[in-house]
């Protein structure tokens, strides 16, 4: 419980920056914040697989373009060539699908966002499944090779199916409206509302998080990363809770590539590729593995900083060298730094205490 | 409570054991003896499932555990203490105690809490502890907290792996009269030991294994006067 307190302060925060973009007529960083905030769920979510079950993915950003590009894909693509079809006429009668028309004026007929949005999560789910059962039995560097292939693989359909826009990607993804008025999109009169829904989301995602490896589930999962003989010794049914986790994980990545390409209005093939999967893992290390808050702020703030383009071209390159400093000079993480304990190493009073670096 | 019928299990191509046939009735200590690569430890290590058998029968209760999956015989009500601790280091010692109450925490805070009481004064020393990471713990603290891991799950059957290995005599000493207490309050324990002296000293029956075989089985005064085991394993020579 004292743990969820500190949702608070952050909360806080949120709405601080809100207020402060409002009043200084900077709204254009909270459009970088929204997606941050939402490729900030990702990496909460590969938090808790790496850093609690001590399971390494190397293809989230799979995960992300399977939730992104399904849900694009049907909210895009006219089902009037399949009007006939048993199942889309029962779709069309229940009110799942959307009438509209192209830009030319031709009549469209697509998936709702809402059913678009839940296909392409479960879809995302059962691959987890699908590919965890297997990979799953693998450890250490023979799991990372084998997520690393995942990742390849889904980043080689979206470039090759003509579905999913080849090289293009999908454009004119339309607004997913949620209720109560709120829709997420990029239209410039909905930012400071997608600004929350993105947050809201988020937040939800780290409470279920923070109430999860607080339980006896999460026990089970820090016992796996120990040691999985003696877990499994102890009755923690470690395939079964691995399998979940990597589930969960995905959901979360798919659940961030959903609704960030709703906000976006599409999605490209740099989605999927491998460098934004070593991104993300880059992340969470330097948020420090087993550290959700870790994780979280870092996700924002590198994401953010990434966004707004202050890397440049050296996007990549900067987060290769994050990843080689942080591993170098805070294997613990960004949060383990003891800035009064730097600061007495500097001035050299505390050079005998060194061994108390945890 | 546990009885073994021909059983054989190795790694493999390897064949560690072969044709054991044991068993072990309630309220009693059980040791298995041996030297170094006789078996003993894949013989825990099978009925606790994690070595799966390549033939025989072996039922805990009335169940035939050949068939569990390793995480479900705990619930059982069969554990194991397994060697060199295998505490998980980054967890504190109260966190190891309670994922060793994974099985029964489903019953609820009350009964664990219980659990977690009778643990600490059965072991005070990790009442003291309880908030201190599991790997910064004496090599007899962790075989304690590795005890009162396994002892979370309500167990009626307490699988020990040479609870002596790296141990000096006076905590040893103290170890094996917390088995005794153990078996006083009702417990049933199987022992392995390579500490053949130490182990047929508190226990009610034991079993000598050789390359996979049991040679000798019987009371522990017996085997304690026994001239074969005597020459083998308490370093007798007469």
């Amino acid at each position: 419980m004292k743990k969820l307190l500190l949702i608070l302060p952050l909360l806080a925060c949120v709405i601080a920056i809100q207020v402060v973009c409002s009043s200084t007529d900077t709204l254009y960083y909270l459009t970088q914040m929204t997606m941050s905030a939402y490729y900030s769920l990702l990496i909460i979510g590969l938090c808790v697989l790496m850093g609690y079950a001590g399971q390494i993915s190397l293809g989230h950003a799979g995960f992300f373009a399977i939730g992104g590009y399904i849900s694009a894909g049907l909210t895009t693509h006219s089902l009037i060539p399949f009007k006939d079809n048993a199942l889309v006429q029962f779709l069309d009668s229940s009110g799942l699908l959307l009438a509209g028309q192209t830009l030319y004026g031709e009549e469209l007929l697509v998936v709702s966002p809402g059913l678009a949005c839940a296909v392409a999560i479960i879809a995302a789910a059962v691959i987890a499944v699908f590919i965890g059962i297997p990979v799953l039995k693998l450890k250490g560097h023979y799991l990372a090779m084998a997520t690393l292939g995942f990742g390849i693989i889904i980043y080689r359909v979206v470039l090759a199916v003509e579905y999913f826009g080849e090289a293009d990607g999908i454009s004119e993804v339309p607004a997913f409206p949620l209720f109560a008025g709120l829709s997420v999109s990029g239209s410039f009169g909905d930012r400071v509302s997608n600004y929350y829904i993105a947050w809201g989301i988020l937040l939800l995602g780290l409470i279920l998080l923070l109430n999860l490896i607080d339980s006896r589930v999460g026990r089970g999962l820090r016992g796996i990363h120990g040691s999985e003989e003696a877990a499994d010794a102890m009755g923690v049914h470690t395939a079964r809770f691995k399998l979940q986790t990597f589930v969960l994980s995905a959901v979360f990545a798919a659940v961030a590539g959903v609704f960030l390409t709703h906000y976006n209005g599409g999605i490209g093939p740099s989605e999927a590729g491998v460098m934004k999967s070593v991104r993300y893992v880059a992340i969470v290390a330097v948020g420090g593995m087993a550290n959700l808050w870790g994780a979280l702020l870092m996700g924002v703030v590198l994401n953010f900083l990434s966004l707004r383009g202050v890397f440049g071209s050296y996007d990549d390159a900067v987060f290769g060298l994050i990843l080689i400093v942080i591993m170098l000079f805070a294997p613990n993480g960004i949060l383990s730094i003891s800035f009064r304990h730097r600061l007495m190493q500097l001035f050299g009073k505390g050079k005998q205490k060194r061994d108390g670096e945890a | 409570m546990l009885k073994i019928r021909n059983l054989a299990s190795g790694y493999g191509k390897i064949k560690v054991l072969k044709n054991i046939s044991m068993h072990v009735d309630a309220g009693e200590i059980v040791t298995i003896i041996g030297a170094n690569g006789a078996g003993k430890t894949t013989l825990l290590s099978t009925i606790a499932g994690l070595v799966k058998a390549t033939s025989g029968e072996a039922s805990f209760k009335e169940t035939n555990i050949l068939k569990c999956k390793a995480a479900t015989i705990p619930g059982l009500g069969c554990v194991m203490v397994p060697e060199g601790r295998q505490v998980f280091a980054t967890m504190s010692v109260e966190e190891n105690m309670l994922l060793g109450g994974h099985p029964v925490q489903k019953q609820g805070k009350a009964v664990i809490n219980e659990l977690l009481e009778h643990q600490y004064e059965l072991f005070p020393i990790l009442r003291d502890r309880k908030d201190q990471l599991a790997g910064t713990l004496s090599g007899g603290e962790q075989q304690m907290l590795a005890m009162g891991r396994a002892l979370m799950s309500k167990p009626s059957l307490v699988m020990m792996d040479e609870p002596s290995t790296g141990l000096a005599p006076l905590i040893v000493k103290e170890i094996f009269q917390i088995i005794v207490r153990l078996r006083d309050e009702g417990n049933t324990v199987l022992l392995v030991e390579q500490n053949a002296k130490a182990a047929l000293g508190i226990a009610d029956r034991g079993y000598v294994l050789e390359t996979g075989k049991i040679i000798v089985q019987g009371p522990a005064e017996d085997l304690l006067e026994n001239k074969d085991v005597q020459r083998a394993y308490l370093g007798r020579e007469k």
